[in-house]
């Protein structure tokens, strides 16, 4: 926007603007490609090598070891699972809810909205809930994951923003011409919120795909544990935790960094969606009362 | 809007009786809506405010079998026995340090790169150190700790390996106790600064772009422009996070802190609801953990509401 000769030209401020910007650019990246091209490398010269950052010989050895690895791929579906249907529930939850507080005609709407932003401030924490999933017999059910982060009010009070930002008149139309209030959510409202609709469904579709200390927390049976838990896992136990051969593959330290790519692979799949959306949806929504 | 305004001038106009059927009504009109705001209404009741009643039990000895209604009352012993624990004075020291180190090594950090990414004057350029820089925050801890390890490992990991490859030693960086800090705070900047710089920019967008121009034709330096033109116009943001984090001291990331404490780093990794989790659900001690927990809770809500009431101290000052 502003032009750069309008804020008169110093070489050695740009210099040092751009270098240092230059340089968090590359910390931010060189991980990421270090992970990236090490999970390529074949394990003789992750073994014997040394530092190095490309590989002389590329092999897709770790891909396949894992594709092939029972525990690997269980755990990779879960986490798909638990992200399509977790984002399903929360969407249907915190968007309803959104819809019905952001009527401003609404009896007991101060009260609920109190209720919810009460829950920003204090909660039960860890062991209350707990005792709570314990007695609805939840553990090892997905339902504990879905139910216990239903709503984020944070997310619920933006979109509640938003929905009260579309223009009555458009609502006392359609109620004119004998639509009810599910009609008018769903085919007025919530095709008007596209914007918001699409921010939150990403934002906790990958809260939902990163879950980690919920699943751990309630699932106990290790067959149910999404990819995250799967990952840490990895981590800590060392080598031998792992098969040595799983297929026609063996078993390297690249397996670990192609773990991790897997993992990421699908965030920075929906990454420039979110960003397209975020200023939009998030920004908008949030500023305005 | 309309509609609005002419019904409640009719309702403060009409009798009790009419008063009263129209609000009946409005109750009537709110059915769907009520309906659809259930799921939700429940949600917050079952796994928000239950739990909240489940604090009584830090004032019981709970007994999982016996549940909160038949465990027996102990009234403040939990309390007393948390006030006289070592571990007390131990979690407040860690996390006092390590929010200290946050607010003072990660919290200037997306200040800094709003300021110098709104000094670059090429969009393109801009547009692609954000995209980059905002992308940490969306990967999950485990994924952000798995890359700490895969690149600082003693053994394998790639900095240790060109450590040797330069004639140096190997350094613990995961196991020694003495790097747990640093490494903790780190990772906030790595994961977190460029996210956190969007609320930065979006106050500097809003900076009349005639205040450089007159500047620059008083012949003002760019170094000149930023201290007098740029940094004002943050001030009234960074006082009120500054305030908000300074409510929020001690939260520090369970999830990420959970993630790289280990036996050894324990004495100066462990925070509350760390120690929480370890003592209440892997130790089954569920009352006096949920004790501590209440204490970390309250001094938590004490803390926040005074940050508020700080905030809007400041808010008046502050904008422009």
């Amino acid at each position: 926007m502003r032009r750069f000769n309008a804020r008169g030209s110093q070489p050695i401020f740009t210099v040092l603007t751009t270098g240092m910007l230059l340089v968090s650019m590359l910390i931010v990246l060189f991980p990421f490609l270090y992970v990236v091209t090490t999970s390529f490398a074949p394990r003789e010269e992750i073994v014997s090598r040394g530092f190095f950052v490309f590989p002389h010989r590329w092999t897709i050895n770790a891909y396949g070891y894992l594709m092939s690895n029972r525990q690997f791929m269980t755990s990779f579906l879960n986490a798909v699972h638990i992200t399509v249907l977790g984002t399903i529930v929360n969407m249907s939850f915190t968007s309803l809810m959104a819809y019905g507080l952001s009527k401003r005609w609404l009896k007991g709407r101060k009260a609920l909205n109190l209720m919810v932003l009460f829950t920003m401030l204090f909660g039960g924490g860890i062991i209350p809930t707990y005792l709570v999933v314990k007695s609805l017999h939840l553990i090892d059910s997905y339902w504990s994951l879905y139910l216990t982060g239903a709503i984020a009010p944070f997310h619920l009070i933006v979109m509640r923003s938003f929905f009260q930002n579309i223009p009555l008149e458009l609502e006392e139309a359609a109620r004119m011409d004998g639509c009810g209030e599910w009609r008018l959510f769903g085919r007025i409202v919530l095709p008007l919120s596209l914007p918001a609709v699409a921010t939150f469904t990403l934002f906790y579709a990958v809260q939902n795909w990163n879950a980690y200390f919920n699943a751990v927390l309630y699932l106990n049976d290790s067959d149910k544990w999404p990819l995250q838990v799967f990952l840490r896992q990895m981590m800590n136990e060392a080598n031998d935790s792992m098969e040595n051969v799983s297929g026609a593959f063996e078993y390297s330290p690249s397996v670990k960094m192609a773990a991790i790519v897997i993992a990421a692979v699908p965030l920075i799949a929906v990454y420039p969606f979110l960003q397209k959306y975020f200023n939009k949806g998030m920004l908008m929504g949030s500023v305005k009362g | 809007m309309r509609m609005e305004i002419k019904e409640e001038a009719v309702e403060s106009t009409a009798s009790s009786s009419v008063a009263r059927s129209r609000s009946s009504s409005a109750w009537i009109r709110g059915i769907p809506i009520y309906v659809m705001i259930l799921p939700g209404f429940l949600y917050f009741v079952i796994f928000r405010y239950i739990p909240m009643g489940g604090l009584v039990i830090a004032f019981q000895e709970y007994d999982p079998f016996l549940g909160f209604l038949n465990s027996p009352w102990t009234g403040l012993d939990n309390f007393h026995r948390l006030l006289t624990d070592p571990d007390l004075g131990m979690l407040l020291r860690n996390s006092l340090i390590l929010s200290g180190l946050n607010l003072i090594l990660f919290f200037p950090a997306p200040i800094l790169l709003a300021i110098m990414l709104s000094e670059v004057s090429r969009s393109w350029f801009r547009k692609s150190v954000q995209t980059i820089i905002y992308m940490p925050h969306f990967l999950s801890w485990v994924i952000v700790v798995n890359i700490t390890v895969v690149l600082f490992a003693t053994q394998d990991g790639g900095i240790n390996n060109l450590l040797e490859s330069l004639g140096f030693q190997r350094i613990e960086f995961l196991t020694d106790s003495h790097y747990f800090r640093a490494l903790y705070v780190l990772q906030n900047i790595w994961k977190e600064s460029g996210w956190s710089a969007i609320i930065f920019l979006a106050a500097l967008a809003g900076v009349n772009p005639m205040l450089y121009e007159a500047a620059v034709v008083d012949g003002a330096s760019r170094w000149r422009q930023v201290w007098h033109i740029t940094l004002p116009a943050l001030k009234s943001t960074v006082i009120i996070l500054f305030i908000l984090r300074l409510g929020q001291v001690l939260d520090l990331g369970f999830e990420h802190i959970l993630l790289i404490q280990n036996p050894v780093n324990l004495g100066v990794a462990d925070v509350f609801d760390t120690y929480v989790y370890r003592n209440g659900v892997l130790q089954g001690n569920f009352s006096y953990s949920t004790t501590v927990g209440v204490f970390k809770s309250v001094i938590g809500l004490v803390l926040i509401m005074l940050a508020n009431r700080l905030t809007k101290v400041f808010g008046q000052e502050g904008v422009y």
